[in-house]
């Protein structure tokens, strides 16, 4: 569904994606992981349009889009829910949401958005209470709900989230990981980058693994967690090897 | 940002529309009435600022250039050439809208400070335009002899019949704002104001947007333009220089950035301000900067927005009272 092949991205002289290549297929989850500055928001900016590659292509449902603005990205099928939410704070969550489906009002009839406004509404009640509350009022769980809420609203092929989980407490985590699991099985396909690496490798069905602009790994999910390298440099230590030692 | 329902923006429409109606039955006086015609220009131009500044979040200072682009188009085509007035107000706002596309598609690629220097230039340039090309412009001395407008034999030629006309139009510029900002459109703006890029990833065309609302803006500073010229008759270069441009953007902070009746205030108040400071002769222009110095300290969200804020607060004060609770800021 999405193809990379070696693009290159620099934010003026520095050279933040080197000769990256990956492959999505549909209905697939895959987990980009990786420490901090190797590159996976650039990575998934890159590929909404927001810092577009120098050079490399990258092709969706077989149609070159590198070299397109974001929003016709957009109209092409691909949602980007950015990192820390970018709400509209003073705008209510209903405004929110509706502004999600932007593109979609001139072509599609009023009673089709509003039925995926009652999906997102299902997916989170909350959200639902708080319709008419201003998107800066709302607690960081809620904020990240309506902002993978507003990325649906646009009815993605492809969501690409990036740190959905960051500063949120561990339950309000478990929440949104079934939540993206259930757009899965709804038949969206997902782009993830995450630094709680061990629950995005629990949910994704490939990973990747970045280094300093470049993959240094890929594979089936359930083989990388289990990968010595990846469990010492993202998962952390297992406290049972170290007791052993000492 | 708009704190007000859709329920309560009829209702004020409709009392908005009453108050225009009734108003020339309470006032007597000649000066009043001029003073409320100003108001009513000043509004409309303010009203399309608002819409650029308050709700999209760019600043402009050149709409001094469009007010008077509107004016000289009207007094030259109707005076000069012998247009039929209507049909030239509309000319105007066409060409006036041309040019401010031109001008804004790439100014709105800046950002901040560059654009704001660039719709300045903008602005100073239309002024030397209005000032040396004086075999059609009248220059410095100004442009006289502009015809009054007209329905059939029925000639707006005095204050009471203008106050009419231009508060008809100020009531329908308020009537499509009110509706522009809650429609799609209006919350597409609003999210440009909130954050370009994530805008951008929601799929609305920022440079699109912001162009279009450009062009508005500059459409309803033509109007008010051109009714200026028919209703004085008189318009010289000092009415459309560099400081009109900074009293616009003032009337949209004063009445409150991101609200249609914020606009209406502003314009009001400030214009009214202005007249009564005459009274202070050299001091009125340290008196006018302490008043707007008061208002940015105490109501930074403008005086609409900042008093219904203040109302809120203390409904809301009261009823955490009631339950027992203790209100803090």
């Amino acid at each position: 569904m999405l193809n990379i092949d070696l693009i290159n991205t620099y934010y003026g002289q520095i050279h933040a994606l080197k000769d990256l290549s990956l492959h999505i297929e549909k209905e697939e989850i895959v987990a980009l992981i990786g420490s901090n500055g190797a590159g996976k928001s650039t990575l998934l900016n890159t590929v909404s349009g927001v810092t577009p590659p120098r050079t490399g292509s990258i092709r969706f449902n077989k149609t070159e889009i590198s070299r397109r603005s974001p929003e016709k990205i957009v109209a092409q099928g691909i949602v980007h829910v950015p990192e820390g939410r970018q709400l509209f704070g003073p705008l209510t969550v209903f405004e929110n949401l509706e502004l999600g489906a932007f593109l979609r009002f001139s072509r599609e009839s009023r009673k089709d958005i509003e039925k995926d406004l009652r999906y997102v509404m299902e997916l989170f009640p909350i959200l639902k209470e708080r319709r008419e509350q201003k998107a800066g009022t709302l607690s960081g769980g809620e904020q990240q709900m309506l902002s993978i809420g507003r990325a649906i609203m646009g009815r993605p092929q492809l969501m690409l989230l990036d740190e959905p989980s960051l500063g949120l407490a561990p339950l309000v985590v478990i929440e949104i990981f079934n939540v993206i699991r259930k757009l899965q099985e709804d038949r969206t396909t997902i782009l993830l980058v995450e630094q709680n690496a061990r629950a995005a490798l629990r949910i994704a069905d490939r990973a990747y693994v970045l280094e300093t602009g470049r993959i240094t790994m890929e594979g089936n999910a359930k083989v990388l967690i289990e990968d010595e390298g990846v469990k010492k440099a993202y998962l952390g230590n297992d406290y049972r090897e170290k007791r052993r030692r000492l | 940002m708009a704190p007000f329902t859709r329920k309560k923006e009829t209702l004020f429409l409709i009392i908005f529309a009453l108050a225009i109606i009734l108003i020339p039955l309470f006032v007597k006086n000649k000066y009043h009435f001029m003073v409320m015609n100003i108001v009513g220009l000043n509004t409309i131009v303010v009203i399309g600022l608002n819409l650029l500044i308050g709700f999209t979040g760019q600043i402009s200072l050149g709409h001094a250039a469009f007010y008077g682009m509107g004016a000289y188009l009207s007094a030259i085509f109707t005076a000069t050439f012998g247009f039929p007035p209507w049909p030239t107000i509309v000319l105007a706002m066409i060409i006036t809208g041309m040019v401010a596309y031109f001008v804004g598609y790439p100014s709105l690629k800046l950002k901040g400070h560059y654009l704001v220097m660039a719709t300045l230039g903008f602005s100073i340039i239309v002024h030397i335009f209005m000032v040396e090309l004086d075999r059609i412009t009248g220059g410095p001395s100004g442009f006289p002899g502009i015809p009054h407008l007209s329905i059939g034999a029925f000639v707006f030629d005095n204050d009471f019949k203008n106050f009419y006309l231009i508060w008809t139009f100020v009531f329908f510029c308020i009537l499509v704002s009110v509706n522009l900002v809650n429609s799609r459109v209006g919350r597409a703006l609003k999210a440009i104001h909130g954050s370009e890029v994530a805008a951008n990833t929601l799929g609305i065309d920022t440079d699109k947007y912001k162009t279009k609302v450009f062009v508005l803006s500059a459409v309803f500073a033509s109007l008010a333009g051109s009714l200026y010229a028919h209703y004085i008759t008189f318009i010289s270069p000092r009415s459309f220089d560099f400081y009109y441009s900074i009293q616009a953007v003032t009337m949209v902070i004063v009445g409150g950035m991101g609200s249609v009746w914020g606009a209406f205030f502003g314009a009001g108040l400030l214009t009214v301000l202005s007249e009564f400071l005459h009274v202070a002769e050299k001091y009125n222009i340290i008196a006018y900067g302490a008043i707007l110095t008061l208002v940015l300290v105490f109501l930074p969200e403008g005086i609409v927005v900042g008093f219904y804020n203040f109302y809120r607060r203390r409904k809301i004060k009261s009823m955490i009272e009631k339950r027992g609770g203790e209100f803090r800021v």
